[in-house]
């Protein structure tokens, strides 16, 4: 069993050898079939993503906008259950060998038992959790469970956070740093906020852990802006938007995810 | 001299600073929003310490809200309840027609002195949205008022006031379609607009300060009947009973009484159709500790820690969490909580009705239910104390299909069939 921590290290290092940003996608499990999901997941990373995302979908996502509800309420009445999200970490980490995060609320993982859940999501090939409504002051129980499965603990920090929480919450997690690039869910914007350099700059005074940008970034023109100051560039409602959009056509869908896919991570290329 | 209408906890016993009570509570939300929590607290506790802050906000309470509401006793309705001494805390006669403006008054306060020029809440009844829209028409404020899309059809009256009051009011379509989802969409608009914008969160639920901090404002409900009724009786009621959904009138009855060991503290869940999953909100009956809105407290959920489905006839309890100082209460022993069914509870209702003059909110109409089951336990020496939380005007359409009042009505209501408006438990739901 490699290192969750040590994987994620990997390839955010290998893209920096090549001077450029890590393309890391993220989509829903169980999303648009239990089956379907894990292939389009694989999509990702055969589209260009170096790192995946996996989503824990929950009946509350306080933190998502209506495209991803959306995914999650097609996961949910899919019957989606916990073992079939650790089954979609664990066949995508075996066909694409990519780092495989869990990003999920703390409810789901709070009630399955954090010592639990992070032996399971270790046991599945798993790299770590993202664990947005979980703040630091609350994230001792999980920090200690993922470390004691070699498993990362990325905090989401956003541009409201000061620079006294930011030296808290970067020196509490591993893995990388999730900077929000601006307050508000996630969801495709016309603009990435300026306000994302700005926090990645502040971050990275006080932290050598990589700086990854997430929210609102859905086309290559904004990866590409993104990844000219940050070390990875997250998309995830871009992602889902395209297999919403291909209906009951996987394959078109697949098809569609590759591309994005591919374009995102070319724009990021030519910087 | 008039009376003190803020009264705050002082004890200090709970919450902790980090806002736990026990072993519920504390603060679980997103980095985006922790500082504009943590500003909430700071300036909370600001106020507490600020005569000015207290004066104004006693002014507001008295002349505006029309403290202190009053306590009637209810002799006629009294005799279903095995002869016991019945007394009812008027929160239906402050202005709005609920308690709910006793917080929104004091959150509204501390709106204007943090600068912030926008609120949003959410409501499930609409009592907590109405009373909200009243607060910010009398201080200038914006205001926008989530709202499940099925209690705006359950709840329509109130969605008019909301609207006549200058709010603006989003019909919510997500998940439940009911409170849980309404409060879902505020935190989402909270996250995005934290500069100007205070959320005014209507229940003692949420991430720490809210809690304590709607209590502390809730507290005047408890302190006032505790000496309306020494005063009128001589003695401590046997109980104190009132409907629980987030548990805010609850807990501003119940925490006067706390270090008086001989008043049963009775909250009143809504039980619904009956015990199966989608068919109530009974969360401290049912439920178990998880974290939902910002909390650890006991939510309704499944194996997997989703939030299940509930039911309510009431919109005001149609709710899969709790706030965790009844958790906390609960655990300890200190106070009770029992499950009232829709049937029982609008019986109560029409009783209350026909023998008192009184149209009790569906909501509290649940603690009604309550009384006469606590009444007859202890007798005709009893003496129990119930939160009248709101009135019923809003319920009228509800009732009047529950009943069959409306003449084309008539057939179906002599029926006595279940007419619930929202007819299908858990529809719209997720799982």
């Amino acid at each position: 069993m490699t290192d969750g921590i040590a994987s994620l290290a990997g390839a955010l290092a290998q893209a920096r050898a090549q001077d450029r940003a890590a393309l890391i996608g993220y989509l829903p499990a169980g999303f648009p079939d239990l089956e379907s999901g894990i292939d389009a997941i694989a999509a990702l990373v055969e589209g260009g993503c170096d790192i995946v995302e996996v989503g824990l979908p929950h009946s509350d996502p306080v933190l998502d906008g209506p495209v991803i509800q959306a995914a999650d309420d097609i996961a949910l009445r899919g019957g989606l259950r916990i073992v079939d999200v650790l089954r979609t970490v664990r066949e995508v980490r075996d066909r694409t060998g990519a780092p495989v995060l869990c990003m999920t609320y703390w409810n789901p993982v709070d009630r399955y038992g954090a010592e639990r859940f992070a032996a399971d999501l270790a046991a599945a090939g798993g790299a770590g959790c993202i664990l947005p409504d979980l703040p630091v002051e609350e994230s001792l129980a999980w920090r200690t469970a993922a470390k004691a499965h070699g498993l990362a603990t990325v905090f989401v920090v956003a541009p409201s956070s000061q620079n006294e929480r930011l030296a808290t919450i970067t020196a509490a997690g591993s893995g990388f740093v999730y900077a929000a690039s601006l307050m508000g869910v996630t969801g495709a914007r016309a603009k990435v906020g300026a306000q994302a350099a700005d926090l990645v700059r502040r971050a990275r005074l006080l932290t050598d852990l990589p700086v990854c940008v997430g929210l609102g970034v859905s086309d290559a023109e904004q990866a590409a802006e993104v990844a000219a100051f940050a070390d990875g560039v997250i998309v995830g409602s871009a992602f889902v938007q395209c297999l919403l959009d291909a209906g009951t056509d996987t394959a078109a869908g697949l098809k569609a995810l590759r591309e994005l896919a591919g374009e995102l991570a070319t724009g990021m290329r030519r910087r | 001299m008039a009376p003190a209408f803020f009264v705050p906890d002082r004890t200090g016993r709970v919450p902790s600073a980090e806002g736990y009570f026990g072993a519920f509570g504390g603060r679980f939300i997103p980095e985006a929003l922790v500082a504009a929590v943590e500003e909430v607290a700071v300036e909370f506790d600001k106020a507490k310490d600020d005569p000015s802050f207290a004066a104004e906000l006693g002014e507001l309470l008295r002349h505006y809200t029309g403290r202190p509401s009053a306590m009637t006793e209810v002799p006629r309705f009294a005799r279903q309840a095995g002869g016991a001494r019945v007394f009812l805390k008027r929160e239906d006669l402050n202005h709005t027609g609920s308690h709910k403006i006793n917080n929104v008054l004091g959150q509204a306060l501390l709106t204007k002195r943090m600068g912030k020029t926008r609120v949003i809440a959410e409501t499930g009844a609409g009592q907590h949205g109405v009373a909200t829209a009243t607060a910010c028409a009398l201080f200038g404020l914006d205001c926008t008022i989530y709202m499940g899309e099925i209690d705006t059809r359950r709840q329509a009256l109130n969605v008019a006031r909301m609207r006549i009051l200058g709010a603006e009011v989003i019909a919510v379509a997500s998940g439940s379609r009911t409170l849980k989802d309404a409060i879902n969409e505020a935190f989402r608009d909270w996250v995005a607009n934290v500069d100007s914008t205070h959320y005014l969160f209507g229940t003692v639920a949420g991430p720490h300060p809210f809690p304590a901090m709607v209590r502390d404002l809730h507290r005047v409900i408890g302190v006032e009947a505790r000496g309306q009724l020494l005063e009128r009786v001589g003695r401590l009621p046997d109980a104190a009973v009132a409907c629980v959904g987030g548990g805010s009138n609850a807990i501003g009855l119940f925490h006067a009484f706390l270090d008086d060991p001989s008043v049963r503290l009775v909250g009143c869940e809504p039980g619904g159709l009956g015990p199966e999953e989608g068919r109530h909100a009974a969360t401290l009956s049912v439920g178990e500790p998880g974290i939902l809105h910002g909390s650890r407290s006991y939510v309704l959920q499944d194996e997997d820690g989703q939030i299940t489905d509930t039911y309510s006839i009431s919109a005001g309890l149609d709710y899969p969490g709790i706030g965790p100082e009844h958790a906390y209460l609960k655990d300890a022993g200190r106070a009770e909580y029992r499950a009232v069914t829709d049937d029982q509870a609008m019986q109560a209702l029409r009783l209350l009705a026909r023998t008192e003059g009184i149209i009790a909110a569906i909501e509290s109409a649940h603690a009604l239910a309550g009384a006469l089951d606590v009444g007859r336990e202890l007798g005709p020496d009893g003496v129990v104390l119930v939160n009248l939380s709101g009135r019923g005007d809003k319920d009228m359409d509800t009732a009047a299909r529950y009943f069959g009042l409306y003449d084309q009505d008539q057939a179906e209501g002599e029926a006595r069939g279940r007419t619930p408006d929202r007819v299908t438990p858990g529809e719209g739901n997720v799982r």
